[in-house]
Order: C-alpha cells, then structure tokens, then sequence
C-alpha cells in the first residue's frame, strides 16, 4: 500500500498556507517595508534614523540578551550536572522539584512577579533586611537592566535545563565512573566529561532562548520603562506613537539580524562536531 | 563532622533556590491578598479579600476577559488540531515532498522574532477588517500554535505502530476507517498533549494579543498588563494568579500526557 505523494501534500497544504499567509507573508512585508520611504522609493534611510535614535537600545539589547544567555547556560549545567553527579539522593529529588516551576509561568506573570519582588521595598530587599544583609531604607531597587536579566534568567533557566539534564541523562555512566574512580573531582567530571557531550542539547536549548528573549515584549515594558530599553520596546513606540512602520521594520531586522548571529554560532558549532566525528 | 557540613550546605544550597523559585510567586500571592501595603511595611499593613470581591463581581472586566480568553484559546485548539492533525500525520507517515523544508517552515515561528511580523499582520488584518476582533487573535495564535500541534502530532503518529494500521486495512477497512478507529485513537495522548499546550500558549500569549486584538478584544494578560502599568498591584497579582492555575495544573500532569515514547521522537 502506498500514498501518493500528492495526497500527502494536500494533507499539509492547509497548515502550510496559514503560516504562510500569517507569517511567511508578513514576515517578507517587514524586510520590504524596512528598505522603502513612504513614496515607495528604496531607502536606508530607516536604518539610519533607528540607528540614530536607538542605537543605545540595540546594543543593550544584545548585551542583555548576550549576558542572560551566559548566565542560563552556567546556571542549567550546574542544575543538569547535580542531578546527575549530585550525591545525595533526597537533594536531587528536590532540586527536581523545585528547579522546575517558572518553566510553565507565563512571562507576563513572571514579569509581574519580578515587579513586586526585586523593587526597593520588595520580597527580596526585605528578606536581606531580615536577616541583617542590608539595610532596606537605604537598598536600591534592581528594576532597571539587572531585574530584566533576573527576569529572562529565571524564566528560561528551567527550559534549557530541562533539556540538558535530559541529555545528561542519556549519556553512558561508565565513563562518568571510571573517572570518578580515577579520584576527578565532580566539577572537573561535569566540565571535562559530561558537558562536552551534551554540547549540542546545551546550544538548542540556548539558542531557542536567545530568539524569545528578543521576541519579549511584557517584560522590558514592565521591569523597565525608561531609557535604555530592548528594542522590542521602541518597535512598540514607533508603531503605537507615530504608525511609523519603516523604522519599527528596520529594528524588526536588526533583531532577525542578531537571531542570524545565533543561528551561525550554533550551525558552526554543528559542523564543527562533524569535523571532529 | 564532614556529612554534617556538607548536610548543612547542602541544605542552605536547596533553601536558597527555593528562595529564588518561590520568593517571586510568593511576593505576586502576598499582593492578592493585601488590602494595604506601604514602605516601610515588610508585609501587607491590611489583609483581605476585598480585591478578589472587586475582580470577581459579577459583569466585571476580569470575567469578561476570562471569558474572552478561554473562548479565543478554545477556537485556537480547534483550529491547530483541524490543521495540525493531517499534516502531522503526512509527516510521520506519507512521502512528502519537500518534508525539510515544510518542517522548517513550521518552525520559522519559533525560530524568528516575532514582534515584527506581528505589527505586520496586524497592519494587513487593519486592511480587511479582522483588526480588534476575537477571529483575528484566533488566527495569529494559531499560527504561534501550530508550531507545537504539528511537531508533537507528528511524534505521536510516528510512535504509532505502522503494523496495527495494515492489519486494518488488510481485513477490509477504509484508508478514513483505519485512520479513525485505529491510529487516532492510539495517538489521542499525543494529541491532547499537544491541544493542552496550545491551549496554555494561546491563554499566555500576550504580544500578539497587544497588537492584533486592540481596542477591542482585552485578553487576561492584557487585563493584567494594564493593572500593572497603572500601579493596581493587587488586580494584577490577583489576574496573574488565574493566570497561573491551568500553567501550574499543567506542570503537574504533563507526565500523564505526554509520554516518553511520544517525546523521543519529537523533531525525529
């Protein structure tokens, strides 16, 4: 028995001509719209105003996007390489249980919730204060760039080591204890042994967090409002202030531009792997 | 004296990821329940359930938008599964032309930022009409959806065994009947899998909302994004907490759904 090749196609057509319609579409619109003046005449002038009114909020954004994504990756190999290495059984269980909850949390909730919690006279200022860290009549409040990057940590953390510990969990234990037996220490075992092999799980995951987080509108606005900002943000502005479509497009690309960057990283680092294969 | 030490750090290690995991969620709870709350205050002044009687009265913005919401998420599952249901079964069984790149252009909405495309439909949908209406964010969160619907409908069909199916057709069934009453069937935990995760995105979802749905259709997150941005902590905290109970139900019973066999073969 055999389908035809045809009735499979038309079985997907449907799928296929929403995403094209609703974003393949638009998707090319925005490259268009970026590169044309209002006469319809090709330009770079957009780019060239955006790059002269949000050239601070595009390297921040990088920077931002940059720095959570570093600090996912230590933080998910730390949380991946004790749920395997970790000795204690009764830790492993509940480092299990609990590393997991923001992964389900909605970034608007999360955005909410950092709001209250890293503000000057919030949960976290005031549990310090408790127990004689600081003192919160004279602590900042960290809603600025740093209670983003809190923010993106938080939320994508679990995701990303949700993914590397299961890669972790796959991998063949006997060179893990040979190791071991060698006298490694755990975090020599972790870096030099188990990470390499988990590379590639490890680079999915944090370049699937590098494009949300450059897709989060939620967040900036509600952690923070002034300038600097990320440019999802300003893309915002231009459209509700001023339906200023040319130079919202143009930071549009400048965005997929730094998902490009992403994307090369983690095709060179594929490649790469076939070299050494 | 050594196990003891490394119990205690090991205990201090555990205490101070729960602070960060739950002090958060906890500050947002503490929130709903707080009629008064000011500097230098560590907790509420005042507590109370006055705000909850204030979002839950009847005809209030919060169970218009609860309903709203539920009803676009609802229409969002419908339409993925109507989509995403054949087409991921033409990709884990048929010989389909192109599979790579249909694949990959199922990803593309994952793969891209999207809030450029979303001002750029929500500039098209302004031409025709569907700009502020509950049809238009219906057909962008699908769009965000099928991503999930189709993978995982995939998986699971693949995971389905190729065999029970030729036994049906062999003893005389229609390609349809065999379909219906063998292979749909054994692929239903997959598919609800994928219909509840459609569901949780299309709930969530806020920038698509933001820019498609305005002025009319005012979604949960939406509700809750204005309460935030007007200092109304308390309806925030109290929409957020709705927000997060089918997000949390979920968490827990993910398992139940999704098998192990189904997600192995995830992207395969």
């Amino acid at each position: 028995m055999r389908e035809s090749r045809l009735a499979m196609f038309l079985l997907v057509l449907p799928a296929l001509a929403v995403v094209l319609a609703l974003f393949v579409y638009p998707l090319a619109m925005s490259v268009v719209s970026s590169v044309t003046d209002k006469t319809g005449a090709t330009t770079l002038d957009n780019f060239a105003k955006a790059w002269e009114l949000y050239r601070e909020d595009v390297i921040f954004t990088l920077l931002i996007v940059c720095v959570s994504t570093a600090f996912i990756g230590a933080l998910s190999a730390g949380i991946g390489g004790y749920l395997v290495l970790g000795e204690s059984r009764r830790a492993i269980a509940a480092l299990r249980w609990l590393y997991r909850w923001p992964l389900f949390i909605p970034f608007i909730v999360a955005a909410q919730c950092m709001r209250t919690f890293l503000a000057k006279n919030g949960l976290m200022n005031n549990a310090f204060d408790t127990i004689g860290l600081i003192d919160v009549q004279n602590a900042v409040g960290f809603l600025d760039w740093r209670g983003i990057i809190v923010t993106f940590v938080w939320k994508q953390t679990p995701f990303v080591a949700l993914i590397v510990a299961g890669a972790m969990a796959s991998l063949d234990r006997s060179t893990i204890e040979a190791a071991r037996n060698l006298g490694a220490s755990r975090i020599r075992i972790l870096l030099e042994i188990v990470l390499p092999q988990v590379s590639s799980a490890m680079i999915v995951g944090l370049t699937l967090s590098f494009v949300t987080m450059l897709s989060v509108l939620s967040v900036p606005i509600m952690i923070s409002g002034g300038a600097p900002t990320m440019i999802t943000v300003d893309m915002a502005f231009r459209i509700n202030a001023y339906s200023d479509y040319g130079v919202a497009n143009a930071l549009g690309l400048i965005s997929y531009a730094m998902t490009a960057i992403a994307a090369w990283v983690y095709l060179r680092s594929n490649a790469a792997k076939r070299g050494m294969a | 004296m050594r196990s003891v030490l490394s119990t205690i750090l090991r205990g201090s290690g555990l205490g101070a990821v729960a602070f960060v995991v739950f002090g958060p969620i906890t500050n947002l709870a503490l929130w709903a329940f707080a009629v008064q709350w000011y500097f230098p205050y560590k907790l509420p002044v005042v507590w109370g359930f006055k705000y909850w009687y204030e979002v839950f009265k009847p005809r209030s913005d919060a169970w218009e938008s609860l309903t709203t919401s539920v009803l676009i998420a609802l229409f969002t599952v419908a339409a993925c599964l109507v989509l995403a249901v054949p087409a991921g079964y033409a990709i884990a069984r048929g010989r389909l032309p192109w599979r790579g790149g249909i694949l990959l252009a199922f990803l593309l909405p994952q793969a891209i930022p999207s809030i450029a495309v979303y001002f750029n439909v929500a500039r098209i949908f302004y031409g025709v009409g569907l700009n502020g209406t509950i049809a238009g964010v219906v057909l962008v969160h699908t769009v965000h959806g099928l991503v999930f619907a189709v993978w995982i409908a995939a998986a699971a069909f693949a995971a389905v065994d190729r065999e029970l199916e030729l036994a049906a057709r062999n003893v005389g069934a229609s390609a349809l009947r065999s379909f219906l009453t063998v292979t749909l069937p054994l692929a239903a935990p997959g598919i609800m899998a994928s219909a509840i995760f459609v569901f949780l995105e299309s709930l969530d979802e806020f920038t698509g909302t933001y820019f498609v749905g305005v002025p009319d259709v005012t979604t949960l997150p939406l509700l809750m994004f204005t309460a935030s941005v007007a200092g109304n902590y308390q309806i925030a905290a109290i929409t957020a907490l709705i927000l997060l109970v089918p997000s949390v139900g979920f968490m827990l019973f993910i398992e139940r759904f999704l098998k192990a066999d189904v997600l192995a073969k995830v992207g395969g």
